[in-house]
């Protein structure tokens, strides 16, 4: 490709290995046996590689269980925001309402309030509600963000007013407008909210962790802290969930990489 | 704006709705003076149903899941309060006690610090790398997943793993010491470098963030700037210094301050790795308040601190905005 050797090789095939390095030895130990793991002098390499630490896990904890909860949160918490985000976003871009600007910026400020904030009262308005030990304490958080209708607003006032004139001139109404011709233009920014949504809810601990106590609800998350509680000595084990935990989000960010940086760059993804 | 194409489109519509109505009752003389008021309050009306109808479901729900909980938890802040038992109105006491706590100082401390080292550092490091992976070079797909990949890692995934990687004993980082005939660490078990160990980790999960944002913002420098800088003879260093880092400015003043908010926000990780110990040398805001709440329901207290933080968070922001802006740097 370039003609000479670019210097830059020498600082980022180092640092590539490093920030590689840690997710090489998780997967690399969840196939080592224990007795590999906690010899001393450590090794670099196992002697022979084993999936018995998957097999321990799986006999050991609930994993699909908790992977299938996860996925319900995630495809609920993803659905609901392409629906409420995207309505409310195009309330706030194009309709003229009543009450509109007050209710925009009133939510626009409350991205300002942290979520640790909120858990204490949170916490109470879910055991008031009966959510508490329900996978509802671990959806209904992710159920829409104001970050979500600032995101979908912003894209459709990107989009030119014709096409929508055209439509009403068609005599659709305002409701045929947006399903029929606007929805099918915002794919690239529900692309991007989907991404957002599915890291948040999928990699989110803190909601299951107050709200649920239940091992047969837990989200896979919450199944990770606590099995590393009871199994703390198991590494091979230990590590083979964090591989089972991350693995869906890694193979998504390599096929889909474009999607996912492009999402980030939009966002503040952790925290 | 505020009359866009929608409305008048309602307009007209009405407008038919009146004509054909018209034809039925008077048909030869005009509408009177009266009609035309009625059907634009009924437009008004309908434009207002429809303007909520879309914005009601995600407004309302945020609204319940942010400002109703916001309110509440200041009531609790004035309360001694354990979840069982009624709740006892103190007034200010809650926070009068967390002037007086030592605890919550050195959990401030650990805090305040870590925010001071560690966002300085992530946004010099993001920059330089987004400047290295701005480049067509070989491998350089490579190297872009492989410092982003962490980013989609969980906190809790990234803490687990983080204790086996330093564990004492059998963990990578140990291991690489012994090798390199370097005295071994006690890294997370050590009250003096478990803050280290933890920023470490931090950044590991956390500095794609800025990279990607900074990489954004380079590609969007025309090129012609730097072009035009290169003919009249500016040199590489000169480049970045008068071409580059003032167009980076208003990305730095944003990841500055997204990063200062998260950092001061810094929990999951320290559940999953520490817990705040050994002897609460990593303890950091949110745990304490997490533990006071959670652990000894204390929730009063506990609502106390996060209101405390909230502020102190609101301030922090506030500020960087204000010197951002007498800076002239537009950010927003």
């Amino acid at each position: 490709m370039s003609r000479k050797f670019s210097r830059w090789h020498l600082l980022l095939m180092p640092l590539s290995l490093v920030f590689l390095l840690p997710l090489a030895q998780m997967l690399l130990a969840s196939f080592t046996s224990n007795a590999d793991i906690n010899r001393f002098p450590p090794r670099f390499i196992p002697s022979a590689l084993h999936i018995s630490g998957y097999v321990r896990l799986f006999r050991d904890a609930p994993v699909g269980r908790w992977m299938l909860n996860s996925a319900i949160v995630s495809g609920i918490a993803i659905v609901s925001h392409l629906v409420l985000c995207s309505l409310g976003g195009y309330a706030y871009a194009r309709l003229s309402f009543r009450g509109r600007t007050v209710a925009f910026v009133t939510l626009v400020a409350t991205i300002m309030i942290p979520t640790q904030m909120l858990m204490i009262p949170t916490y109470f308005m879910f055991s008031h509600l009966g959510l508490i030990d329900t996978l509802g304490a671990a959806f209904v958080p992710f159920l829409t963000s104001a970050f979500g209708v600032f995101l979908m607003r912003q894209f459709f006032l990107s989009l030119p007013k014709d096409l929508e004139e055209a439509g009403r001139i068609d005599g659709l109404t305002t409701f045929g407008v947006f399903f029929r011709i606007v929805l099918p233009l915002a794919r690239p920014a529900l692309a991007t909210l989907a991404v957002f949504t599915l890291l948040n809810s999928w990699n989110d601990l803190l909601w299951p962790l107050i709200a649920i106590n239940d091992p047969s609800k837990f989200t896979i998350q919450l199944g990770l802290v606590n099995f590393q509680g009871a199994h703390h000595i198991d590494w091979q084990e230990l590590m083979a969930c964090n591989v089972v935990a991350t693995a869906p989000l890694i193979i998504g960010f390599l096929i889909a990489q474009r999607q996912f940086v492009q999402t980030m760059s939009m966002s503040g993804l952790k925290g | 704006m505020k009359h866009g194409i929608l409305i008048s489109d309602h307009e007209k519509s009405g407008a038919n709705v009146v004509r054909r109505r018209d034809r039925r009752t008077t048909p030869d003389e005009p509408a009177p003076a009266a009609k035309p008021k009625w059907t634009a309050r009924r437009r008004r009306v309908v434009a207002n149903l429809t303007g909520w109808s879309f914005a009601a479901p995600a407004t309302l729900i945020i609204l319940a899941l942010t400002l109703f909980p916001a309110a509440w938890a200041f009531l609790i802040s004035r309360e001694h309060w354990n979840g069982l038992t009624p709740a006892r109105q103190i007034g200010w006491d809650n926070y009068r006690l967390l002037l007086k706590d030592a605890d919550f100082k050195s959990a401030v401390n650990h805090t305040v610090l870590f925010t001071v080292l560690y966002v300085p550092v992530v946004l010099c490091l993001g920059m330089f790398l987004a400047i290295a992976l701005n480049r067509k070079i070989r491998f350089i797909s490579f190297y872009r997943t492989a410092l982003f990949v962490p980013l989609v890692v969980s906190a809790a995934a990234t803490g687990i793993l983080a204790n086996f990687v330093f564990d004492q004993q059998f963990g990578l980082a140990n291991n690489l010491l012994r090798v390199l005939h370097l005295p071994r660490q006690g890294f997370l078990a050590d009250r003096h470098e478990v803050m280290w160990v933890i920023a470490l980790i931090y950044l590991w999960t956390d500095l794609a963030f800025s990279v990607i944002v900074y990489l954004a913002a380079l590609q969007d420098i025309p090129t012609d700037c730097l072009e035009a800088a290169r003919i009249d003879g500016a040199n590489r260093w000169q480049q970045f210094r008068h071409v580059i880092l003032p167009s980076l400015a208003p990305v730095t003043v944003f990841v500055g301050v997204w990063e200062t908010i998260s950092v001061l926000q810094i929990f999951e990780l320290v559940l999953t790795t520490t817990h705040g110990g050994p002897l609460g040398a990593s303890q950091t805001i949110v745990y304490f308040i997490y533990n006071q709440a959670f652990n000894l329901s204390r929730y009063g207290y506990g609502s106390a601190v996060a209101y405390t933080l909230f502020g102190g968070t609101l301030i922090i922001t506030l500020g960087l905005f204000a010197y951002a802006r007498r800076s002239k740097i537009e950010a927003f």
